[in-house]
């Protein structure tokens, strides 16, 4: 490992990123890049479009008044604007992205290929059914993998990411409440939940209460039985949980919540441990959603589109949102509305527009089909495999706030940072510097300082094996009082540290013009 | 399996590291009988590249892509020609492949298109500030209906008629939790009154402008209305190159807007995923749903991105965050942002012009046929006809003849008696004019 800094001087402060000053302001490869705003010309535009004249007759008086403000340039212009942004992002495809509990694993190029088939990409959502019969087919069968991995009867396919899921499966809990004809308001999340899922319990209409967790870092039972009454509508848990840990009791937890007369919602943003191996349909689960981005390796596309189709049980199947699936002797046909429902759904409502993340529905299902059973098993193994690797490396030299094994990620607090001087923050942007992306830090909540590693089944050995040598190093320096190292990290990124503070204190949203074309209204 | 860099002595070293005896022993907190065989699951083993290839695209061959024949289908999603570089540049792998800005330093390249994409929308749609992106129109209408909820702390939301009924179920299905969605009668291509349904309860009316029969509308006076009485309107556009034309809801009083993005940049994908555009006023600003990118600089004085005011996010704020959204569209909101700075001013102004200029000739073409007529007096690329007979079975009959002639309004209001006759017809600038052509002789023989 060569320390790129060293020889220089080491005093907080003394130390310059641009120590070597250039003429441009752009370093090697490394260009700065001018807002597009501040870029081209008035006139110039990157597409060939012939100019042709309308009669303003048909348009309400309703004709735009004054310029937009966009910028004009060229094709080549374009080009190198974002291919020069594209250079100061971290990715996947570049290195090793241990973030836990967002599953930042391989991205397949096959699938991207396949999205792109003109059958696929270049598809209207309201064209005649009997035209999309092969889309039909694609979604049909990606249902058949959800519910045949999971174990469970039914999968509403709509909701656009994993916290939309989230919404759809409390909403459907919500309309079997009401089916009921009881009223059921208080759901129980556990302290170490997601913010999502106290978020979307609200978002639904619900209160939150939360549970508390053992100390090794599970579900307190005893906690949630005493909080379980008639009024509770559902539990929703994390499992695995977002410490890494298989909740040991989840059969027990279900049947207290069945027995209690609420629903089981399991945050499935984890399923990537045990696909495979266990079905939640198995574990008591009612419905859980299933983050195509993260277990089957749709790209995160530096933060969506996410895709979250939600997995139901028999007694939450009926209240399924629309559009639903249907197949007959005639093929395939979507149920689009309230006006054409087959015998016994009761649909809560609609979470959007058309019929879900098609597009994420290829790539899930090319990743399903290039793995199969084998694989997606295999893949489960390994992550847990990669994330226990990690633990066990790197236990005496980080602290780790609860014994393994763990799952799919890895969980280490700042006790290790403890009288350094060092916080969990320094320790990820020296990270940066050695060119690595953080872990998750600072979640989940329920741990101080948590550091939170996914390694993921795409890594090979040799690079957990050096990623490992590296954080040794990292906690060996912060504990032999290298503070400099950490206090001005990171030093060798496209930008140092980010006022962060003073830009939520006056924030500035979007660049502005010196004379704005016309204020608006 | 070529995904999968880990050889079966690698795990054994592993295995012996972590000091376990099998992978069986990770999984020891796993109840023993949640544990099943691989047999018990009813799917295929692992399959080669070519394998898979010849699967998916044996579906693809299954369906009709648009660009097939004539083709004339919109109601809240649009064929464009999207520029080759649009796809090029979003599939490289530091766009592709990266997380949420979450180490701004490393994450600047996406930090810095947010920015620019924020003040794209803001400028096309006259407001003030614009989110990173929402899912897509439908749900950033929901989200529009909720935060002027949450603004005037009231219940009522008003829809009209014309907004698309996708987009006015999805907000029922939320908004209904908080408050209450009242539909006015859905009047194809007449301006309905929406003024005398305001009262001191309304949150907001919510308009989509051009409507889902295409139908453009004056926004001003049903702001002022709705601002007289103390509520917002939030104005709804599906088809976002409108905008190119026709003026925007910002400067017609418009207090949140909320789009489909989807025509900039993206794909039909049969539905998603789309883009959602969501802007509103500066004074409005924390109480807006969804991720926000703000400039700011870094420890050396440099301008930087970074994402900001996430105190309103879920993260932070858990159960009393704005909204439960954790993720944006952001590949999509990319993909937007590059082919509308492909476009740039003259080229967007340019595009508008030519759909429109397209749409109308179509229209009078069609209208003249007999028995048709043209219900939406004005429109930007789509516009609504009435047949003189059901147009479900006509849209079936031009199929036979190669045509996907647009929308039955029957579609999207099955329960509407009025829309049994209306056929829904988007024009863009992908249509030739052998297209629009042959759709008329098609039309006028069917209906013969």
């Amino acid at each position: 490992m060569t320390m790129n800094n060293q020889g220089r001087p080491t005093a907080p402060g003394t130390i310059e990123s641009n120590e070597l000053p250039t003429i441009s302001g752009d370093r090697g490869l490394d260009h700065e890049e001018k807002l597009i705003f501040e870029l081209g010309r008035p006139g110039m535009s990157g597409v060939d479009i012939p100019q042709v004249q309308i009669s303003e007759t048909r348009l309400a008086g309703q004709r735009r008044r004054g310029p937009i403000g966009l910028p004009g340039l060229s094709e080549p212009e374009v080009v190198r604007h974002y291919v020069r942004l594209s250079r100061m992002n971290y990715a996947i495809d570049a290195g090793l992205y241990p973030l836990g509990s967002c599953t930042m694993k391989h991205n397949p190029r096959l699938n991207e290929k396949l999205a792109r088939l003109p059958g696929f990409s270049d598809l209207h959502p309201l064209a005649p059914q009997s035209t999309t019969q092969g889309a039909l087919a694609l979604i049909a069968e990606l249902m058949r993998w959800l519910t045949t991995l999971t174990g469970m009867p039914a999968v509403a396919m709509s909701p656009k990411a994993g916290a939309h899921g989230e919404l759809c499966g409390m909403l459907t809990i919500r309309a079997a409440i009401e089916a009921r004809g009881e009223k059921r308001l208080r759901v129980l999340v556990p302290e170490s939940a997601h913010g999502t899922n106290p978020a979307t319990a609200t978002f639904a209409g619900f209160t939150v209460d939360e549970v508390k967790a053992t100390a090794d870092g599970r579900v307190d039972v005893a906690a949630l039985e005493a909080k379980l009454g008639p009024d509770v509508g559902a539990l929703m848990l994390t499992n695995p949980n977002t410490c890494g840990l298989f909740e040991r009791d989840i059969v027990r937890i279900a049947d207290l919540v069945h027995k209690a007369g609420a629903y089981f919602y399991c945050d499935g943003a984890n399923f990537n441990a045990i696909a495979g191996r266990v079905r939640p349909g198995d574990l008591g689960v009612d419905a859980m959603h299933i983050n195509l981005h993260k277990t089957f390796s749709t790209p995160h596309g530096g933060g969506g589109p996410g895709a979250g189709p939600v997995v139901l049980s028999a007694a939450l199947a009926p209240f399924a949102p629309l559009p639903l699936l249907l197949h007959d002797a005639k093929g395939f046909r979507l149920i689009e509305d309230r006006a054409d429902l087959p015998a016994g759904a009761k649909p809560f409502g609609r979470m959007c527009a058309f019929h879900g993340q098609m597009g994420m529905f290829v790539r899930a299902l090319a990743y399903m089909l290039s793995h199969g059973r084998d694989g997606v098993r295999q893949a489960s193994e390994d992550a847990v495999l990669s994330a226990n690797y990690i633990l066990a490396s790197l236990k005496d030299a980080m602290s780790a706030p609860f014994a393994g094994p763990c799952m799919h990620e890895a969980l280490f607090d700042e006790h290790f940072l403890e009288g350094t001087g060092v916080s969990t923050l320094d320790f990820a942007k020296v990270m940066i510097d050695e060119g690595y992306h953080p872990m998750t830090v600072y979640f989940p909540l329920v741990v101080h300082g948590a550091m939170l590693i996914e390694p993921t089944e795409s890594e090979s050995k040799e690079s957990l094996d050096c990623f490992i040598h590296v954080l040794r190093t990292i906690a060996q320096e912060a504990k032999a009082g290298k503070r400099e190292r950490f206090e001005g990290a990171p030093r060798l990124a496209p930008r140092r540290r980010l006022d962060e503070t003073a830009g939520a204190r006056k924030p500035v949203l979007r660049w502005k013009p010196k004379d704005l074309p016309r204020a608006a209204e | 399996m070529r995904y999968l860099p880990l050889t079966p002595s690698d795990r054994t070293a592993m295995l012996a590291k972590i000091g376990a005896r099998d992978i069986d022993a990770l999984f020891c907190d796993v109840p023993k009988s949640a544990v099943v065989p691989l047999s018990a699951f009813e799917l295929p083993d692992t399959q080669g590249e070519m394998e898979v290839e010849r699967a998916l695209s044996r579906l693809a061959d299954k369906n009709v892509a648009a660009g097939a024949g004539p083709f004339f289908c919109g109601a809240g999603a649009y064929r464009h020609h999207v520029p080759a570089a649009v796809d090029h540049l979003i599939q490289r792998s530091e766009f592709l492949t990266s997380y949420t800005p979450y180490q701004p330093e490393i994450a600047q390249g996406t930090l810095q298109y947010l920015f620019e994409f924020q003040t794209q929308v803001a400028l096309l749609t006259g407001m003030e500030v614009a989110n990173a992106s929402l899912y897509d129109g439908s749900t950033a209408t929901a989200e529009a209906v909720l935060m002027a909820q949450r603004i005037t702390k009231r219940p009522k939301a008003i829809f009209s008629g014309g907004i698309h009924p996708h987009y006015a179920e999805t907000t029922e299905t939320i908004a209904n939790l908080h408050g209450q969605v009242t539909r006015a009668p859905v009047v194809p291509g007449q301006v309905a009154d929406l003024v005398s349904l305001i009262d001191e309860d309304t949150a907001c009316v919510v308009v989509q402008s051009p409507d889902v029969f295409g139908l453009i509308r004056d926004l001003r006076p049903i702001a002022d209305a709705a601002h007289a009485k103390g509520a917002l309107l939030v104005a709804v556009v599906t088809e976002i190159v409108s905008l190119g034309l026709i003026e925007p809801p910002g400067f017609q009083g418009a207090d949140i807007v909320a789009a489909e993005g989807q025509s900039i940049g993206n794909g039909l994908n049969f539905g998603g995923p789309y883009v959602g555009l969501f802007a509103t006023r500066e004074k409005f600003l924390r109480q807006m749903p969804g991720r926000l990118c703000g400039e700011t600089v870094d420890a050396d004085g440099r301008r930087g991105f970074t994402l900001t005011l996430s105190t309103r996010e879920q993260h932070i704020r858990r159960e009393k965050a704005t909204s439960n959204i954790c993720t944006n569209s952001g590949l999509c909101a990319l993909a937007f942002t590059i082919h509308l700075s492909l476009l740039g001013e003259e080229g967007y102004a340019k595009l508008a012009r030519i759909n429109h200029a397209k749409a109308s000739s179509l229209a009078d073409v069609l209208a003249k046929i007999k028995g048709v007529s043209l219900v939406t007096p004005s429109f930007f690329n789509e516009f609504t006809l009435r047949l003189p007979k059901p147009t479900a079975a006509v849209v079936e009959e031009l199929l036979g003849k190669g045509i996907v002639g647009g929308v039955p309004a029957s579609r999207l209001l099955p329960d509407e008696p009025s829309a049994r006759d209306l056929l829904i017809v988007a024009v863009t600038e992908t249509n030739t004019d052998e297209d629009c052509t042959a759709f008329a002789k098609a039309l006028a023989e069917v209906l013969s």
